[in-house]
């Protein structure tokens, strides 16, 4: 390309403005380090304006589920200027010298994104307007922009986009730091709800997902993993599984040693999907399955009752002595909490294309962190991480799972060794039982109450798995987990025992299962202290203000945790009576920058089976919902995926392997389980926050707390179990 | 060995094991890969089609068994009436998030729609049940059926 280009540092990024290859305007902004002299690629810029004025606005992070290829670009379309139905929307490749961080994770997107691409946007819409004020020879303040146009006050005369993009695109770029964003009231694109720009493509049946992908000359592979994980091949007979029919190659792979990486196994490659599979019970394999075969579930729980007597192998956070306090209570509340390993199963299995060809790799890949991925191949195939090429393809639910990369790396090793473009399938089972799970954990719990009620003591030792000092992945827990920062005397530890399966984070990572903890034994304490489960929250939050470390971007703000509360309550109409073996419940959570509240009404069945009748959820998230037809969207999903796997979903391990092999055993939430949900946004004076995971975490304990309120039973132990709830 | 079967109102050859589940016939040896796998054994729905009009799970249904049937998917319900609708309806409720199980949610509900064009709650439930879907957008298809249907949410 013929690329002038310009740059002006902002605080941490750049903004990039150059002639795109159509003649028109392009501009990108992307990390300070990036080489000036990199050219700009068709595809690796967030704007692009053509002359004839099709406006193009590229989304860089991975789509999921949680809607960010229509809500990035919807946050330049705004600053633009443009028409939202005019614009066509492109996904990036993973270019993170580009686009810096390329991630579904953390909710992060609109708290990272919201100003910086408003600010793309603005500077696009600046340029244009300096392009069309130089062709009239008049200021550039006196022209004003109206859809896609830019139009002079004085005068009237009007020029569209496309007609100055050329023009525009010679002139320098501004600072961006310097540019005026709209006030918020003119929004006429953010804070409308907006279709997801794939919709019409989805229910027609376009390819568009990972598993859609297709390559000339493909073949379709699958891979088999020893059972236990870490598993090496003691020895394999392939020839039957070579002899099928349709089977193309059949061959041994080594592990990469990287816990996140390839497992040893054996691949097969295939004319197709059905070939590969069925060949697969033709493999005579004898497996060396390791240490882990020894692990199981019941043994792990029987260890973490151990944990109960003793003390915490270290501390995580002490304020005051938790041991005076407790013994100055009035009364005394103790009770041991679990939650159980469970599995992402986004529906879409686990799958990469690759084709390797002559020291450079090409994949076609539904992933939601592409850059590990792409390190861990280059590594791997002994290539550089420049000759791996990573097209992020549209992903069939993430939740977590497709953070880890272990099938990129598979498809690309398969490929090398094939010699042929191919196309690796997880199959359901392979998804359950060979993963990452949500890990499994323990909580011993003990709190001291003064006579009003208020939480004097608070001692929590916390049982995870981890060697030494370091949890295994997503096992750990925050020093600043409320309730710290609330309660005087305030003692965290944590105990750990040796787990060979992976874990690794699933939608809310620990919040999704300390919400259940803290929110269920406060709801106990409520009860010893004789107080209403809502007046005891209110008083335990107290006045409103910041507590924790100033420094950490997550305070926590108890005035947005109080209005949330409240406001949840008030529209479940909390306090009103309720028929025999129904009740209310309510618990509040803060995690990823986001304050919810949750009412859950339940009724239990003499049987014990569990029905929710309705949910209501109030949410702070900061000043601006984005896209209220995706923000509502994920916050009903995230309630049935936490009601769901609350009251139905485990994992289990028994001799290192996973027992649960597919939907008829692990049991996903259904049509006829799904209550209505009732949604509330309270608008804070505070900036914009993701909404991926913050809704999940207050929904389970809202369900125990609601199933005590039917019942009287106290459920300390997930996923419900409904024998205890019998009447 | 090669069978010719009638895909969305055309006849298609596929040279294939006569065991291969329509499924991966659609998908790879097709080029129709709207239809989508979600566990290979009927408990998930995401793989659904309509075997002269009958919702099927292609999962489960060798293509050695399809003779001279009508197989519709994803890509040909557009062109019956209810199945426009129901797409309509999923992009003017915003219905999807990941999207991956809407194909066969809404083959499921095109099914339904045809046997019962006003159908209630509970007929939703009973013909909806044996569809997953992960990001559980449940409420959503609720309302994308009853839209389709003209009857009040």
């Amino acid at each position: 390309m013929n690329a002038q280009m310009q740059h002006q540092p902002s605080r941490r990024l750049v903004l990039k403005a150059g002639v795109a290859l159509t003649g028109g305007l392009m501009i990108s902004f992307g990390p300070a380090n990036r080489a000036s002299a990199q050219a700009m690629q068709p595809l690796n810029s967030h704007v692009r304006i053509d002359p004839d004025g099709r406006v193009t606005l590229v989304s860089h992070n991975p789509e999921i589920g949680q809607g960010v290829k229509t809500s990035i670009p919807m946050l330049i379309a705004e600053e633009l200027d443009v028409p939202w139905q005019s614009v066509r929307i492109d996904q990036a490749l993973a270019d993170s010298a580009t686009y810096g961080r390329q991630v579904a994770g953390g909710s992060m997107a609109t708290t990272l994104q919201y100003e910086p691409l408003r600010r793309v946007g603005a500077a696009a819409r600046h340029m244009l307007v300096a392009a069309a004020a130089q062709r009239w020879s008049v200021p550039a303040d006196s022209c004003t922009t109206s859809a896609g146009s830019i139009v002079h006050s004085g005068t009237g005369r009007k020029l569209g986009y496309g007609e100055v993009a050329a023009a525009a695109a010679l002139l320098p770029a501004p600072d961006p730091a310097t540019l005026k964003l709209k006030d918020p009231k003119d929004f006429k694109v953010i804070g409308k709800p907006h279709g997801g720009v794939d919709n019409r493509a989805i229910v027609t049946g376009k390819p568009l997902f990972g598993i859609d992908a297709r390559v000339p000359g493909m073949a379709y592979a699958s891979y088999v993993r020893c059972p236990v994980f870490g598993g090496t091949i003691r020895s394999a007979k392939l020839d039957k599984a070579r002899a099928a029919n349709g089977v193309r190659a059949v061959f041994a792979v080594e592990s990469n040693g990287a816990i996140e990486g390839l497992s040893a196994g054996v691949a097969i490659v295939a004319d197709s999907t059905w070939a590969a599979r069925k060949a697969r019970s033709l493999l005579e394999i004898e497996w060396d399955e390791g240490d882990g075969a020894s692990q199981s579930s019941a043994a792990i729980a029987a260890r973490a009752a151990a944990f109960k007597d003793r003390m915490p192998q270290r501390s995580l956070a002490k304020v005051g002595d938790a041991d005076a306090a407790l013994a100055a209570a009035v009364r005394r509340v103790s009770a041991s909490y679990a939650y159980p390993f469970i599995a992402h199963a986004a529906m879409e299995p686990m799958n990469c294309t690759a084709h390797y060809k002559d020291g450079q790799v090409e994949l076609w890949v539904p992933t939601q962190n592409p850059e590990p991925g792409r390190a861990q191949v280059a590594k791997t195939l002994g290539i550089a991480p420049e000759a791996v090429k990573i097209h992020m393809l549209r992903c069939g639910g993430g939740f977590g799972r497709r953070l880890i990369n272990e099938f990129m790396v598979e498809a690309a090793v398969i490929s090398k060794q094939s010699g042929l473009p191919v196309k690796l399938l997880w199959s359901r089972e392979e998804d359950l039982q060979n993963a990452p799970l949500r890990p499994a954990g323990f909580h011993h719990l003990e709190a001291g109450l003064d006579a009003n009620g208020a939480v004097t003591a608070w001692r929590n030792h916390f049982i995870s798995f981890g060697e030494g000092d370091t949890f295994k992945r997503s096992a750990g827990l925050s020093p600043s987990q409320f309730p710290s920062g609330f309660v005087p005397a305030f003692d965290m530890g944590a105990s750990v025992m040796p787990l060979t399966h992976p874990t690794g984070p699933l939608r809310a990572p620990g919040n999704n299962a300390f919400g259940f903890v803290m929110q269920g034994f406060i709801d106990e304490l409520a009860e010893a202290a004789r107080m209403d489960p809502l007046a005891f929250r209110q008083q335990l939050l107290g006045d409103a203000r910041l507590v924790g470390d100033p420094a950490a971007r997550d305070r926590f703000d108890s005035g947005r945790a109080r209005a949330v509360l409240d406001a949840v309550a008030k529209s479940a109409g909390w306090g009103r009576t309720l028929p025999p073996r129904s009740g209310l419940g309510i618990a509040f959570h803060f995690s990823h920058l986001g304050y919810f509240g949750t009412v859950v009404e339940a009724a239990v069945g003499r049987d014990g089976v569990v029905k929710v009748s309705k949910v209501w959820m109030a949410g702070d998230v900061g000043r601006q919902i984005v896209n209220p037809s995706g923000a509502l969207n994920q916050v009903e999903g995230s309630v049935h995926d936490a009601l769901g796997a609350a009251l139905g979903q485990q994992i289990t391990l028994e001799n290192g392997r996973v027992v649960q092999g597919n939907f008829d055993a692990y049991r996903l939430t259904r049509m006829s389980d799904a209550p209505p949900v009732a949604v509330e946004f309270l608008l804070s004076d505070n900036p914009p926050t993701g909404l991926g995971e913050p809704a999940y975490p207050p929904v389970p304990p809202a369900l125990v707390n609601a199933i005590f309120a039917a019942t009287g039973v106290r459920i300390r132990s997930l996923p419900v179990d409904s024998a205890l709830l019998k009447a | 060995m090669a069978f010719d079967i009638s895909v969305n109102g055309r006849t298609r050859r596929a040279d294939v094991e006569g065991d291969t589940p329509l499924l991966w016939v659609l998908r790879d040896t097709l080029d129709l890969p709207g239809t989508k796998y979600g566990c290979g054994i009927a408990q998930c729905g995401a793989c659904t089609v309509h075997v002269d009009g009958v919702p099927v799970r292609s999962c489960q249904l060798p293509i050695e068994a399809v003779g001279s049937a009508k197989v519709t998917t994803i890509e040909g319900i557009g062109a019956t009436a209810v199945g426009q609708k129901l797409q309509d309806a999923w992009v003017a409720l915003d219905v999807a998030q990941c999207g991956y199980c809407q194909a066969g949610q809404i083959m499921s509900a095109a099914a339904l729609l045809a046997q019962t064009p006003k159908p209630s709650n509970a007929e939703i439930d009973a013909a909806m049940d044996g569809n997953l879907c992960r990001c559980a957008t449940y409420l959503r298809i609720r309302k994308g059926i009853k839209l389709a249907a003209g009857v009040k949410a």
